[in-house]
């Protein structure tokens, strides 16, 4: 159980409150600039370097190399933001979703009701 | 006299915008969402007529960053730009506001103590634009609408309270009562319904909880916008506790509500919702 786990008592879920938004702020910062193309060149140029700029922890930074959305999310990472991110980086909703539930992106699929509304 | 004349609840999804923009209107997956809508967007057009949409959403990190996050947020401008959330701008025109409502929505909330955030210039990401070109038809340049946006943080908590987004749609109606021209209003709330975008419960929905809201949002308001966020957000999923933002609209509504019509669908990971309420009293 991560911290925001234990104060909420949600299981499987993260809330964003602010304790976890101050935690997380450099990911979100980061992934907030993400919006601008030209920034998202400067990303996938150098990672390391553009994730530096930003501040993140050594924590935060595995986060983001493994692609490991689950912990990017516990270490204060906020969906709306790391979209932009796997959006940089070719990873859509449902396969971040996907990894998160600890699932093949089919095995997802088939526990919705209409799998062709993506 | 202003008069607030429709309530309307819908759901706002990233995918339904897509769909609507890539002509799948009868594509099998989403036909039965757009036929859903279409009874409501005729509504609208032959009988309630409005003259501005007051219409209640949160922003998706597209305009408003962490750094300086309002509670309450409304538009005061003249137009409103389509966003770029990062996939390109849809093909939708921009939207022209109201301002001279605008400022008087501003000024009777302040003064009826709802310290809003006034924004002057607001870039509307899916959680506005979802469901304006599902209930009102537009052409490449126009809509038959005015708009204005008022904005509630759902994102970060502390989030505002379920009952004071209901006494926040209470106060717009005193306020739109009190404006002088004959302006008609209908208050839109989006957002929900059960969705979780985040940890291993990801993909979370409630059809059963969200049916039973749809219902209780008309006859038990006050009961429903008395729920924590913990207790919604344990049944409805983290992102499903948006639905608060339905309470402005229904707090902008008569005490006594009819249906006009209400359409459920949960294809993937919301639980999309549309609810169309009338006036009783």
């Amino acid at each position: 159980m991560s911290d925001t786990q234990e104060r909420w008592g949600i299981p499987g879920t993260y809330v964003f409150d602010l304790t976890l938004s101050r935690q997380g702020y450099a990911i979100n910062k980061m992934c907030n600039s993400l919006k601008f193309d030209e920034n998202r060149e400067a990303f996938k140029a150098d990672e390391e370097a553009y994730m530096e700029r930003y501040g993140l922890s050594e924590e935060q930074k595995q986060a983001i190399r493994e692609r490991d959305w689950l912990r990017l999310t516990q270490l204060g990472g906020n969906l709306f933001f790391f979209l932009k991110l796997g959006a940089t980086l070719g990873y859509g909703l449902y396969t971040i979703g996907a990894q998160m539930r600890g699932e093949s992106y089919e095995q997802f699929m088939s526990t919705r009701n209409v799998p062709g509304a993506t | 006299m202003g008069k607030i004349v429709a309530g309307i609840g819908s759901s706002h999804v990233p995918s339904i915008g897509r769909a609507y923009d890539q002509q799948k209107q009868t594509d099998p997956a989403w036909q039965p969402l757009f036929d859903g809508y279409e009874p409501v967007k005729r509504w609208l057009a032959e009988e309630v007529k409005a003259d501005v949409v007051i219409l209640v959403y949160n922003d998706h990190g597209t305009e408003f960053f962490l750094d300086c996050y309002p509670t309450f947020a409304l538009g005061v401008a003249d137009s409103y730009a389509v966003a770029d959330e990062g996939y390109g701008k849809r093909p939708l025109p921009d939207f022209p506001g109201d301002a001279a409502f605008s400022e008087h929505l501003a000024n009777h909330l302040v003064s009826d103590e709802f310290d809003l955030t006034l924004c002057q210039e607001m870039a509307l990401d899916h959680g506005f634009l979802t469901a304006m070109p599902l209930l009102w038809d537009h052409d490449d340049t126009a809509w038959p609408v005015k708009v204005v946006p008022l904005l509630v943080n759902v994102i970060q908590h502390p989030l505002p309270t379920g009952q004071r987004c209901f006494k926040l749609g209470e106060a717009i109606r005193r306020a739109v009562e009190a404006y002088p021209e004959d302006t008609r209003v209908v208050v839109v709330g989006t957002g929900g319904l059960s969705h979780q975008l985040n940890g291993e419960r990801f993909g979370h929905i409630n059809e059963e909880w969200d049916k039973q809201w749809m219902q209780r949002i008309q006859d038990e308001p006050r009961e429903l916008a008395a729920l924590s966020h913990k207790e919604v957000m344990t049944e409805a999923g983290a992102e499903g506790g948006e639905v608060i933002m339905w309470f402005v609209m229904r707090g902008a509504m008569t005490e006594r509500v009819e249906e006009v019509h209400r359409f459920y669908y949960a294809p993937m990971t919301t639980g999309i919702g549309l609810l169309a309420l009338n006036n009783s009293d």
